[in-house]
This record gives structure tokens, C-alpha cells and sequence, in this order.
């Protein structure tokens, strides 16, 4: 055990020692290699983090939403809706939900403006979340001016702000009362955004929703699981667009590996030969050529994944944010929570090591097993 | 003991430029003193060294050293013979660039895992046996000719060999240099190592130490 | 037997390079396994502050995270209209950057429209 593993040692002595010897090249191979980790890591990471935390604070949702269709688009829902609801068997409580966007010219941002089921503000009064804060610099006790739907200047007082904590769902929130909401919009007083539904025995939620598109063809029910879905969908996706993104990348490091590694230059045909010569085994010179590539992506691996580990969550994945804006004014300052999931940890680490490994190796293998006699020439 | 029977080396067998390297040689030679392959260039002395060496295997025949049979063994016990038995001094030195001179002379080493301390104690002690200690720590490359084939005699007998093989040593050396390698491969043999060499240098084949002369031509005895 | 200055100790690798790489890798793997026991306390850590997000959701209907504000379909994926985030192709690239990145609700039982 102690000599297989000093061997180990002496022939990875050997392969460090032929690394050395071109330490620029080299050094650049860790880099570009090191790089692509990093990205696909942080990607996997923030992605990861995301997807886990919209699943948890996301599981609290409502139960069954219900949405009037008309051509086809969203509607407004009319108040007697909430009556023949309530004969469907299955169903418990259910009340309408006003909420809207506002596109707020001064800072050209869209808020979501949303009147709370319970403690609503006061009239005059609003709540906002901590991105319309930021972007129109305001505190509480300051007032907020706006133009309603109908042109008239509305001026809301800001009576708290939400919890900062909370901005990755609250950021572009602002809250007030109905009556103010529905001034502000000019919002017919029959009607509600939409409805939200308790089921009494959760099992029964998908019988219920299909209750009701019988009962009322024009909607469309949306269930908790279908939000909890479209949110894994959603970062499973993005996950997979920057991977797309990233195989042109990756094959051209590919191509560049396998240029390198396989392109036995007449030198390195020779030494080959000198060390079975000198008394080397095939094995040996496997297992030494192993260690070369192991050394170079077990390095970039490490390094491009811790790098990755304290962009995602130290520095809130800083250098991810110019695409996740887009064009979004308001975008929510929040730190990602470090869920980590080890197995997708490992297939990263499966394919970013264990390929470049094999590549350095099979093509020693053609040169390793010829007799070395060529050496005497 | 080194018995040849009916040993032959062909290159290219059956394709237009087939060549006989050596044929049909039967021979047998000490392990013990120096003994020289002498013969002119193509006359098969590199192939014959490199069979006997285990480095290559006869197209036919049977090579046996001290009764054991060389020539059918599998290629890693091919190996282990040759690690063990035999030390190489090739013609061009074919030392490792890139690397020191001490870690030239310990590569033989590595697969059998010796003791680091005591390996790297052994070939410093072979490097001041040879005047390279103040080069032990150079680039092999950086080493003048003599420097240079003196580090492979101390990489040939790092793993202290019975056999020491040398492929025309004198051929990239002048007169001083090569009589200077005859002094040392002289003590080498005192010490009681078996020599093997190949040559077309008179300096070579008529020294007094040597005590056998094996001549070649068109790979058959002459 | 003769003491030797050079000679290195026998429980030291068998070189100088392999020593120190070994001794890097080490300490690599060794902050690579602190990532998850930080992940593991950290996301612990988190449970109060996720607790207080999941409270505003449940106690406002949330349905959606607030990452994309700029249209309505990146804002709330999950309440949009059907094909709001692909009206004029489906892989017609979008007005915003971001719709490029959010897919249309995958068909559930609202796709079982007449
Ligand atoms: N690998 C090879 N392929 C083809 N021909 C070879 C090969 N090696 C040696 N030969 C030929 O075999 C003959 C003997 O060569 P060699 O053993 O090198 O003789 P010497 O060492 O005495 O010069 C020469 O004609 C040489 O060209
Ligand atoms: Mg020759």
C-alpha cells in the first residue's frame, strides 16, 4: 500500500515536472479551463438556488386561482362569479384579488400595485416594496405622486415599507386599499382581477378545477402545483439556455484539449520510448499520463468551482445580473440562499474532469504499446 | 550467461523493403567482462544489442540469460528483466529534457517506489562517483557531451543492473573524451558489472580491457 | 551510516513538486467540502428569512418571484395569458431580453380549454 502509493507519487512527480516545463501553456490551460467551469458552475448554483427557493416560499401560494378568459386573454372577473363558485361542492372560502401593473413614467419601471386581503392601508396611504423604494428614493412618511388611469395626479402617503428581507418576491410591490384601488384605475366596481380559492381536502383540487371550467367555461383555473411547475420549468430552462450557450465554448476548450493532448509531438513520441526503455512500464506511463491530466482539470475544477461558489453567494452573482435584468428597472436586491445540490455538483464535476482526463490519455496509449526499441536509433 | 539460438531480426518481413538486420546467429557470451560487438554500420550490432537488452524481440530464435528463456516472455515481464537486469547507454544519450540531471538519473527508479530519501542519497552519491555533483541540479540539456552520456551511465546503473549495454559509445565523443569512458566502463566491470558493447571505434575494440571481440557483418558472425 | 544534509525524510513525497501540488490539492478539497457544510449551516441560517418571504406570500397571495419586472409575462409567468410571452412565434426573439429566457406556462389543465 505505502509503495503503490509512493509509486503514485513519483510518477506524478514526473508528470508535474513535464507540465513545468511549459508552464505558460500550461498555466493557460488551467485558465480557459478553469473559466468554463466557472461559469457553468455559477450558472448551476444561482440556477439551483433559485428553483429551490421559489419552491419553498412559493409552496404557500394560493391553492386554485381562477382567471376569466375572453378572446382568449385575461379579463377581469365579474363579483357574481364568487356566487356561483361557492355551489361547486369541494370548494371552501373564496374572495377576488385586485391587483394590476402601473408603468410609472418618471423612472420607467413597472410596479405591482396590489390591495392586500388583510390590514390594507390606510386611504391615502401605501406600502411599497423595497425596489420601487430605491428607484424613486423614497422612505416612509414621504408622499408618491402618480397619475391615475383617468389623468388626475393621485398623491399617496408612504406609510411603511416592506420587509427588505423579502424582495425577492415584494421588490416591485406597492400596496393599498380597495377603494383607492379601484379610483386609481378607474376599475369597473364589480369586478375583481381574479379569485382564489380554498379547497377543503386538498387531494380534491384538480376534481374542483375541472368542476369549474365545466361550471364556468370562460375561465381557467391555475393551480398551486402548475405556479410550483412553471417556476422548476422556468430555471430548468434558463439553466439549459446558458448551457446551450456555453456547448459552443465548450467545444471549442474540446477541440483545444484534444489538439493538445492528442497531438503527440515526435518529442514526446521519444520520451515515451526513452522511459519504457529505461525500464517503464505501458502502465506506468498510462498511469503517469493520467496524472498529467488529472492534475490540470482537478486544478481548473476546484478553482473555477470555489471561484463560482463565492460569486453565487457572496457576491449575490454579481456578474449574472446584466442578463437577469434585461431591461427591468426594478430588479430585487437579494443575496441567493446557498441550497446546493450535490449530485448536480457531482456530474459537473464528472464532466469537467473526467473527459479532459481520458483525452490525454488514449492517444499515449497508441505510442505506449509499441516496443521501444526505436529509442536506439 | 547469454545463449543465442538461430536468432534473427527482419524488418518490413514481406513487404518490398524486408530487411535482415541479423540472421540466424547462434553465440554465446559472458555476463561478465566487456565484451564488443564490432562491425561497420548496418551490420546489425543496434538490433542484436537492443534484442538482448529485451528492449525488442527476435523474428525467430530463442535468447536464454543464465538458462531463462528471454526471448517469449510477455511484455511486462519483459520489462521487470530489463528493469532489473540491464542498464542502457544509448548512442544519443536520450536523456529527458526538461528535467535536472539528478532527476534524469532517478527515473529508472520510479516505478519500483523505492525509498525517496535513500534514492535521491544513491544517485547524488552516483553523480559525485562521476564528477557531476555540481551539476545535479541543471537542465540535462544544458550539459556538454561528456557531461551528458556521464549522467546516463549514472541513470543506467541507478537500479544497480548485472548488465550494462552501451550502443556505440564513443561515437559522439573525441579520442580524450573516449579513452576517459574506457577508464570508467573499465572500473565498472572491476566492480563486476557485465558489459555489452557495440563499436566500429578501434579506440573500442582494441583497449586492453576488453576481453572479447564479436564481429559482425550483414548481420551474421564474420 | 553517514549522515547525509540532502538526504529528505522517508515520509515525505518523493518530490519537492508533488509535495507542494498534493498539499494545494488538499487544501482545495478541503475548502471544495467546507462549500457544502457552509451550504448546509447557511441555508439553515436562511429558514427565518424564508420563512418570513413564504409569511408575505401567503399572506398576499404571492404567486410569483418579483425577477423580472419589465411586462407582465416575466413579472408573473405563472398568471399570464397562454402564449402572451410567444405571440408572434414561438421562437420569435422577444421585445425584452428576459422573454428570451422565460418560457411560455407549460400546458396543464388550462390547456384543456375548449
Ligand atoms: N526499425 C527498422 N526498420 C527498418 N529497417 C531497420 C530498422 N532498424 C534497423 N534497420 C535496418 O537493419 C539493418 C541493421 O541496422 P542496425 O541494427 O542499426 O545496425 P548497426 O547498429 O550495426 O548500424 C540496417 O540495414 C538498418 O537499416
Ligand atoms: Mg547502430
Amino acid at each position: 500500500m505505502i509503495s503503490f502509493l509512493r509509486r503514485q507519487g513519483y510518477l506524478l512527480e514526473y508528470s508535474l515536472a513535464s507540465l513545468a516545463r511549459r508552464p505558460g501553456k500550461h498555466l493557460g490551460l488551467v485558465l480557459v479551463y478553469a473559466t468554463l467551469v466557472f461559469l457553468l458552475a455559477s450558472t448551476l448554483l444561482f440556477t439551483q438556488s433559485l428553483r429551490q427557493e421559489s419552491a419553498l416560499v412559493l409552496a404557500e401560494s394560493p391553492e386554485l386561482i381562477v382567471q376569466r378568459l375572453l378572446a382568449g386573454r385575461h379579463d377581469l372577473i365579474p363579483a357574481s362569479y364568487l356566487e356561483q363558485l361557492g355551489t361547486i361542492r369541494g370548494v371552501g372560502e373564496r374572495y377576488g384579488r385586485l391587483w394590476g401593473y402601473f408603468y410609472d413614467p418618471a423612472v420607467r419601471a413597472n410596479y405591482t400595485l396590489m390591495v392586500p386581503r388583510a390590514a390594507p392601508p390606510a386611504a391615502g396611504e401605501v406600502q411599497l416594496g423595497a425596489g420601487v423604494a430605491r428607484a424613486r428614493g423614497l422612505s416612509p412618511g414621504d408622499y408618491l405622486s402618480l397619475r391615475s388611469a383617468r389623468g388626475e395626479p393621485f398623491s399617496f402617503r408612504i406609510a411603511a415599507l416592506l420587509p427588505a428581507d423579502t424582495e425577492l418576491v415584494s421588490s416591485d410591490l406597492m400596496l393599498l386599499n380597495a377603494q383607492d384601488f379601484r379610483r386609481f384605475f378607474d376599475f369597473p366596481a364589480d369586478r375583481f382581477t381574479d379569485i382564489v380559492l380554498r379547497v377543503r381536502n386538498p387531494v380534491e383540487v384538480r376534481k374542483v378545477a375541472e368542476k369549474i371550467s365545466l361550471a364556468l367555461p370562460d375561465t381557467r383555473p391555475i393551480l398551486r402545483e402548475e405556479i410550483l411547475r412553471t417556476y422548476d420549468a422556468v430555471f430548468g430552462w434558463r439553466q439549459g439556455l446558458v448551457f446551450v450557450l456555453l456547448t459552443g465554448a465548450m467545444l471549442a476548450f474540446v477541440i483545444f484539449a484534444w489538439d493538445r493532448a492528442s497531438g503527440l509531438s515526435g518529442e514526446e513520441r521519444r520520451e515515451i520510448g526513452i522511459l519504457k526503455a529505461i525500464g517503464w512500464e505501458t502502465g506506468d506511463v498510462l498511469r503517469m499520463k493520467f496524472w498529467e491530466g488529472a492534475a490540470l482539470s482537478l486544478t481548473a475544477f476546484l478553482l473555477g468551482y470555489l471561484l463560482a461558489y463565492v460569486h453565487v453567494f457572496h457576491f449575490a452573482a454579481v456578474l449574472f445580473a446584466p442578463v437577469l435584468k434585461g431591461w427591468a428597472v426594478l430588479y430585487p436586491d437579494f443575496r441567493p440562499v446557498p441550497f446546493v445540490d450535490g449530485l448536480q455538483v457531482a456530474t459537473l464535476f464528472f464532466f469537467s474532469v473526467f473527459p479532459y482526463t481520458v483525452a490525454t490519455i488514449i492517444p499515449i496509449w497508441r505510442a505506449a504499446i509499441t516496443d521501444p526499441d526505436q529509442v536506439m536509433r | 550467461m547469454i545463449r543465442l539460438d538461430a536468432v534473427s531480426k527482419v524488418y518490413n518481413q514481406g513487404r518490398h523493403n524486408e530487411v535482415w538486420a541479423v540472421r540466424d546467429l547462434r553465440l554465446e557470451l559472458e555476463t561478465r567482462g566487456i565484451t564488443v560487438l564490432k562491425g561497420p554500420s548496418g551490420s546489425g550490432k543496434t538490433s542484436l544489442l537492443a534484442m538482448l537488452g529485451c528492449l525488442s524481440r527476435p523474428s525467430s530464435g530463442r535468447i536464454h540469460l543464465e538458462g531463462r528463456l528471454l526471448s517469449n516472455l510477455p511484455e511486462r515481464f519483459m520489462t521487470q528483466v530489463r528493469r532489473s537486469t540491464f542498464g542502457f547507454i544509448f548512442q544519443r544519450f536520450n536523456l529527458i529534457r526538461g528535467l535536472t540531471v539528478l532527476e534524469n538519473v532517478m527515473l529508472p527508479a520510479y516505478p519500483l517506489a523505492p525509498d525517496p530519501g535513500r534514492l535521491r542519497d544513491q544517485a547524488l552519491g552516483l553523480l559525485r562517483q562521476f564528477r557531476l555533483e555540481e551539476r545535479a541540479h541543471n537542465k540535462s540539456e544544458w550539459l556538454s557531451g561528456g557531461e551528458a552520456q556521464r549522467t546516463a551511465i549514472c541513470r543506467a546503473l541507478i537500479n544497480d543492473p548485472a548488465i550494462i549495454i552501451a550502443d556505440e559509445p564513443t561515437a559522439n565523443l573525441d579520442s580524450q573524451l573516449s579513452r576517459e569512458l574506457l577508464t570508467l566502463i573499465g572500473e565498472l566491470a572491476d566492480q563486476g558489472k557485465g558489459i555489452l558493447i557495440s563499436s566500429h571505434d578501434p579506440l573500442v575494440f582494441d583497449h586492453a580491457r576488453v576481453s572479447r571481440v564479436v564481429e559482425l557483418r550483414d548481420g551474421r558472425l564474420a | 551510516m553517514k549522515t547525509n544534509l540532502t538526504t529528505v525524510p522517508a515520509t515525505q513525497a518523493p518530490g519537492r513538486r508533488s509535495g507542494l501540488f498534493l498539499l494545494t490539492l488538499g487544501l482545495g478539497g478541503l475548502l471544495f467540502a467546507l462549500t457544502f457544510v457552509h451550504a448546509a449551516l447557511a441555508s439553515r441560517a436562511a429558514a427565518a428569512d424564508i420563512a418570513q418571504r413564504r409569511d408575505l406570500v401567503a399572506a398576499l397571495d404571492l404567486t410569483d418571484l418579483a425577477l423580472f419586472t419589465e411586462a407582465r409575462y416575466t413579472r408573473h409567468p405563472s398568471q399570464a395569458d397562454m402564449h402572451s410571452a410567444f405571440q408572434d412565434h414561438p421562437l420569435a426573439l422577444d421585445h425584452f431580453p428576459t422573454g428570451t429566457l422565460v418560457p411560455a406556462p407549460r400546458p396543464g389543465l388550462a390547456a384543456a380549454q375548449p
